[in-house]
């Protein structure tokens, strides 16, 4: 009990410094809550669209980034016909401007795409999709910030097109997203008989490996990743991802400094005090478990300050019409777990100097000069 | 360290120092210069000298605070290691008391108390026990509760006595207890002191100006320039 008072004692001593220690540890663990949720959010959603009634994404071998792969449409009927296959459907990527508007994801689809046929249909037919060169779909936030209805004609990078759908999905990108019939977004990113990327169907999930052998052999210019595993291995999700902890990373980092430099301040001014514990019996450890003890207590309100304050922010994100669907405040509790594991470990860190500082005063020098 | 028994045979020496040197800034300020002293069990000691004399880094030798530079102390026998034993002895075998209570303000009565008991893990029960009767004995009972800084001089000094005696060390080292005191105050704790230590059969070294203090002693001991000079019993 007086080993505990001896360690809140001297954070409310200096409530002020204690409360910016507390205050630096809970806005670093709450901007990388916030970052990597997000980041992780959006990894999410861009993996949710290849695996939209799929589990198997083919594309092309040794690109950066899916927006560079070519798959030969010629693949997909290939694919198709093996009969391990449900259905194989090609999906072009591309990413245009439009006055206001500096990002708009085009999908090239083709009709019997999920992402056509089991959207909700909030206007138009999916009938009326491919009809024409000219006709897209628009998913529904799309639809609002283009102010685009049914019949309207929106303009899309250099083309102008005609609204012949309004659809609301669960995927962020898809719903702030223009799909076009898959021969319409060939001609318009200039990539005619290509697609990005295949996303295949089972029909049974067992027969993936043999799967991945099949296009190894068939056309070694392409490669088969089951969609969990393309997660991993996606070199932009994996930069996204190093970014996110990188970005979190520097905030411990300047979170911890700031322990430590209450830590610090903390042994100087109680030079004496540590002294009075020596000479009552305190050993070095003790001494450094006061310190450390004070550390912790820091670092410890501070994470579940940060998890509340990123979870609010997380929140309050979600209430912003323009994220809308972008972010998924979803926590998950291993991250809740390594952040919070983080913030301890970056107090004791910022604890270091200071409590070996503190074991190392000679109790007679500090008594008799402070 | 062979047993040394006082001049009648009956009490055995606990605290003694042979040939202890102590200078600083390098050798530059030579401040105890070959000290030799034993103190035997229940006696009280009152080391007196002038101001700069070495009383108190004579003191902290003894208490393991400090080293020599050459020397040798030994208590109840065991030769002073602050690698081995010094935390043992300032937990169990030595208590301390300075001029400035060196009490933390922060914390009440009964918690700089209990200080010395949670360093040597003293279980809570018996360490409040300890502490209801040496409060009843200083007669700071009313005041356990209380912070430092509500008590007044002579009860602060009360409080750093009994947090001294709260794991019932064998021998009290006491640097100008009472020094910084009013008279009244000074006498209060004093009679508080050599009653306390006389009924628990403490060992009291004690360094002193006030000759009126240092009378009441069983032994005095002149300091002067770093050595001792004068064993003198009192009557």
């Amino acid at each position: 009990m007086i080993f505990l008072k001896l360690i809140v004692t001297n954070l409310f001593r200096h409530r002020i410094r204690s409360l910016i220690s507390v205050a630096g540890i809970a806005f670093s663990v709450a901007a990388m809550l916030t970052v990597v949720t997000i980041l992780q959010g959006a990894i999410g959603m861009f993996s949710g669209i290849l695996s939209n009634d799929s589990q198997i994404v083919v594309f092309e071998r040794d690109v950066s980034d899916l927006f560079f792969s070519n798959v030969p449409t010629g693949a997909v009927e290939q694919i198709a016909g093996w009969p391990m296959v449900e259905h194989a459907n090609p999906v072009l990527f591309g990413i245009v401007s439009s006055a206001g508007h500096p990002i708009i994801t085009c999908f090239g689809v083709t009709p019997e795409d999920a992402r056509i046929q089991n959207a909700e249909w909030l206007e138009g037919d999916r009938g009326s999709f491919a009809q024409h060169v000219d006709n897209v779909v628009l998913g529904a936030r799309a639809a609002e910030f283009l102010s685009a209805v049914l019949g309207s004609q929106v303009q899309i990078g250099h083309a102008t097109f005609h609204v012949v759908g309004v659809v609301k999905t669960t995927n962020g990108f898809e719903d702030g997203g223009v799909f076009m019939p898959l021969a319409s977004a060939q001609s318009f990113f200039h990539k005619e008989g290509t697609s990005s990327v295949i996303t295949v169907k089972l029909r049974n999930k067992d027969d993936a490996a043999a799967f991945k052998k099949m296009i190894a052999t068939n056309d070694p210019n392409l490669v088969a990743l089951e969609d969990a595993e393309f997660t991993r291995s996606y070199s932009q999700f994996r930069i996204l991802e190093a970014t996110a902890w990188a970005v979190g990373g520097c905030g411990l980092l300047l979170g911890g400094l700031g322990v430590a430099n209450t830590m610090i301040m903390s042994v100087f001014t109680r030079i004496r005090e540590v002294a009075i514990l020596r000479v009552n019996g305190f050993s070095h450890t003790q001494i450094g478990g006061v310190i450390f003890g004070e550390s912790a207590a820091v670092s410890i309100s501070g994470a579940m300050a940060g998890l509340l304050v990123g979870t609010g922010f997380l929140y309050a994100l979600k209430l912003i019409p323009a994220f809308d669907g972008y972010v998924d405040t979803s926590l998950h509790p291993l991250l809740m777990l390594v952040v919070l594991l983080l913030a301890f470990l970056t107090g004791v860190a910022g604890a270091l100097y200071p409590a070996i500082y503190a074991m190392r005063i000679r109790a007679v020098e500090a008594l008799r000069f402070e | 360290m062979r047993t040394v028994l006082e001049p009648d045979g009956t009490r055995r020496i606990v605290l003694r120092a042979t040939d202890l040197w102590k200078s600083y800034d390098e050798g530059a300020v030579a401040v105890l210069k070959g000290v030799d002293i034993g103190c035997f069990e229940g006696r009280t000691v009152a080391l007196c000298g002038p101001s700069g004399c070495g009383k108190s880094t004579l003191l902290h030798l003894l208490a393991g605070l400090d080293f020599p530079d050459q020397g040798k102390v030994w208590v109840n026998g065991d030769e002073v290691n602050p690698h081995s034993n010094l935390l043992r002895l300032l937990r169990h075998e030595i208590g301390i008391v300075f001029q400035l209570h060196n009490l933390i303000p922060d914390l009440t009565l009964a918690e700089n108390c209990l200080i010395p008991t949670v360093a040597a893990g003293i279980d809570r029960r018996t360490a409040k026990a300890r502490l209801e009767e040496l409060a009843e004995r200083t007669g700071l009972s009313h005041r356990l509760d209380h912070r430092i800084q509500k008590l007044s001089g002579g009860e602060r000094q009360r409080t750093a006595l009994c947090r001294a005696l709260m794991n019932r060390p064998k021998i009290l080292l006491a640097d100008e207890p009472t020094g910084s005191l009013d008279e009244q105050a000074s006498k209060m704790v004093f009679d508080l002191l050599y009653d306390i230590v006389a009924t628990e059969g403490v060992t009291l070294l004690m360094a002193t100006h006030d000759r009126s203090l240092a009378l009441r002693c069983d032994r005095i001991v002149e300091m002067h320039g770093g050595k001792i000079h004068e064993h003198a019993y009192a009557q």
